[in-house]
């Protein structure tokens, strides 16, 4: 195995580096995390005015998916929010793959430019893991199709220029066989968005759809076809693009705080400090591995599975680990006199429990792999 | 395109010729009939006839020219035969002390893994069977050619261990002890290979067991609770097989040697390496207590080799003492001696 990035990736990931390092300022990360949502326009901007958005959507050609994982890398370990342009890129991927042209040409550049964001409506108050289940319908009435239903966990809803949507249209058809993706601006009348606070101070939704009427240039992929659409988007995210690296922003701060407080010398410490390390480095192994794959031709959704698995626990046990040895300072939030690790270990231990939960939680990472990599029998 | 993270066809060539005769000559009966000593003198013989002794030992020197890549290849077949052949042990001091004899194979020769105390090197790995032991003793490195004991304390992994001399015997001053640590750390490499070797190995049996057997009339597999313990080790194992690579990679001259916690950016072959000694070494135990556990009472039993194989994964990484000394090391690299 060779592990030297190109030139051309090391220039790039300077680049992105150096983006990080304009646009991620103090102020900015803390005005995400007061507001909750996790989106920084100047950082897209600044992506995109540099071409780097338009280059990291996956499947397009533009860019490998090295870089989607080197960009996705960089983001994570900075503390970047780029939970808005991690979906938008993703959808732009989707439509790519499966869009018209009208579509291709009246969403893509939206995204890419950095000025329009997608939200994502899959989840539903009834159905989350079993989201083949949705009961959000959509009719056709004469050239329309008229959708009625509600969706959870909508995050960037309040934000987002996009919507994409998966209803059912048939309900006679096996659950996965009667679903169909859309693709609507959010501003299209009867949709209603509420806001959803978490106890990681993110902010999400939840949002309603009333006689929501689109023409069939909302339709992304085929009427029915809603199902393959999803796969698509679920083998881009997973792995390559974000929520395998959490930990290393703690990491860096409680190692920056066990010195300033006398505790770096304690050899149980250093034990929890190079146990953290060695599995933040191997969550980054295997995301590098899953865009290897992607890189090569594959479609790496097992090894993303793999990936995800491992590094969202690793990092929950890194924040509790950590917190067993910060104690009461540990407890602290930001800007509290005397927090620990400046107040990331509160944030990390209440941000880490949705990382197992959201883009497939462990359980459905674990079926998975035992089905299609161990090829044990299904038992659902 | 940057990295690859496949291998080359030389080293497709080396996996299918290592696991073949491995598959051939050191069935699990081999390392059953090895115990306890765990050292099979016919076996070794038949693996000195494939080129093994000298196989990463540079053209200059005689050898075989293969990279430690390589030989992390050939490492991995060796645990998941349970080859009991102290393969890596003599790549590593043939390496380090590329001699006729180490080179050929005519002496088996071993490292030493921690200095020598008054005279003498504790738990040397192999040290029952080797004829050439090479470690730390003062500021020195030595290599000390005396006779090996030939019998070894019985131990939990069936490991040939032996207390050897550092003093007594036909002794050679080899280089400065400063430079031993990149002979340890080629060392982790190997076994942490080794050890992927048992992780993969343990898993594959496990699985293989779970479709097979059958309780309330279904395969025991086709229930969650035993394929959620098992889903979680594949990413274990391929996460040491990759940094057993890294390391490697990391081992070579041109790679630039960083470590840099802040952007979880590590070339440091010794930290590499360390990783992933570590890393394999929590996997080996983890996959094998899986799979034992998933075998029911008969992973229990002698007659299974689920058994050999835990105790191994935890002897082969306790031969380097107790990981809450490597892991203390390891952050003292990364985040500074505080």
């Amino acid at each position: 195995m060779d592990f030297t990035l190109s030139p051309e990736a090391i220039a790039y990931r300077n680049l992105v580096r150096s983006i990080i390092a304009d646009t991620v300022t103090d102020e900015a990360i803390e005005d995400i995390h007061r507001t909750g949502t996790f989106d920084l326009p100047a950082l897209n901007f600044a992506l995109a005015k540099h071409g780097l958005l338009e280059r990291a959507v996956p499947g397009m050609g533009k860019g490998d998916p090295i870089e989607l994982w080197i960009l996705f890398n960089e983001l994570e370990k900075a503390g970047a929010p780029y939970d808005g342009i991690a979906v938008s890129l993703m959808i732009a991927g989707v439509i790519n793959a499966v869009g018209t042209d009208q579509q291709k040409h009246r969403i893509i550049p939206s995204i890419v430019s950095g000025e329009a964001g997608v939200c994502m409506g899959y989840s539903e108050p009834d159905y989350g893991s079993d989201v083949a289940s949705i009961v959000t319908r959509a009719v056709q009435d004469g050239d329309q199709w008229v959708i009625n239903g509600a969706k959870m966990w909508t995050t960037m809803a309040h934000v987002a220029k996009w919507l994409i949507l998966l209803t059912r249209t048939d309900t006679d058809l096996p659950k996965h066989r009667g679903l169909t993706m859309f693709i609507l601006p959010m501003d299209t009348p009867g949709i209603t968005v509420k806001p959803v606070h978490t106890m990681a101070s993110e902010h999400t939704n939840a949002t309603w759809y009333d006689d929501v009427c689109v023409g069939d240039e909302a339709v992304l992929g085929e009427v029915n076809g809603g199902w393959r659409t999803m796969t698509v988007a679920l083998a881009f995210e997973r792995g390559v693009m974000g929520g395998t690296n959490q930990g290393v922003p703690l990491l860096t701060h409680f190692a920056k705080w066990v010195k300033q407080v006398g505790l770096a010398s304690d050899p149980a410490v250093k034990v929890e400090l190079a146990k953290a390390a060695i599995d933040m480095h191997v969550s980054t192994l295997l995301t590098q591995r899953a865009a290897w794959i992607a890189a090569s031709g594959g479609l790496p959704g097992l090894e993303g599975s793999m990936a995800k698995l491992f590094a969202t626990e690793a990092y929950q046990r890194e924040v509790h680990s950590f917190q067993n040895v910060a104690a009461q300072p540990g407890l602290l939030g930001f800007h509290e006199d005397g927090a620990a690790a400046e107040g990331f270990i509160d944030y990390d231990a209440r941000h880490s429990p949705v990382t197992t939960i959201y883009g497939g939680t462990s359980e459905i990472q674990r079926n998975n792999i035992a089905e299609r990599h161990l090829g044990l029998p299904r038992n659902r | 395109m940057s990295f690859d993270l496949g291998f080359t066809t030389d080293q497709t060539t080396i996996t299918d010729l290592f696991n073949s005769f491995f598959s051939n000559e050191s069935r699990p009966e081999v390392a059953r009939a090895a115990e306890p000593l765990g050292f099979d003198a016919d076996l070794w013989q038949k693996t000195l006839a494939l080129g093994v002794a000298g196989m990463a030992v540079p053209e200059a020197n005689g050898g075989g020219g293969a990279s430690l890549s390589d030989a992390v290849i050939v490492a991995e077949a060796v645990g998941a035969a349970l080859a009991p052949v102290p393969i890596v042990e003599h790549m590593v001091a043939a390496r380090t002390h590329p001699i006729t004899d180490l080179v050929e194979g005519a002496a088996l020769g071993t490292i030493a893994l921690t200095p020598a105390a008054d005279g003498r090197w504790s738990f040397v790995p192999a040290g029952a069977v080797a004829d050439i032991v090479i470690g730390v003793d003062g500021g020195d490195i030595v290599a000390v050619r005396s006779t090996a004991p030939g019998v070894a304390p019985r131990n939990h992994a069936c490991q040939p261990l032996a207390h050897r001399s550092s003093r007594d015997g036909d002794r050679t001053v080899i280089g400065d002890a400063s430079s031993f640590e990149r002979v340890v750390a080629e060392w982790k490499t190997l076994t942490a290979s080794t050890l992927v070797g048992i992780a993969q190995r343990s898993l594959d049996m496990g699985v293989q067991y779970v479709k097979e057997r059958h309780q309330f009339g279904v395969p025991v597999g086709s229930f969650q609770a035993v394929q959620h313990g098992l889903a979680d080790i594949p990413g274990l194992i391929d996460g040491s097989r990759i940094l057993a690579h890294k390391a490697a990679w990391a081992s070579q001259p041109d790679v630039a040697q960083t470590i840099e916690p802040e952007f979880n950016e590590y070339t440091d072959f010794s930290v590499v390496a360390s990783m992933a000694f570590l890393f394999a070494g929590e996997a080996a135990v983890h996959a094998t207590d899986r799979s034992l556990h998933f075998h029911g009472g008969y992973g229990f039993s002698e007659e299974y080799d689920i058994q050999m194989y835990y105790r191994r994964a935890r002897g082969w990484r306790l031969i380097a003492g107790d990981p809450r000394n490597e892991y203390v090391a390891l952050a003292d690299k990364m985040f500074g001696d505080n």
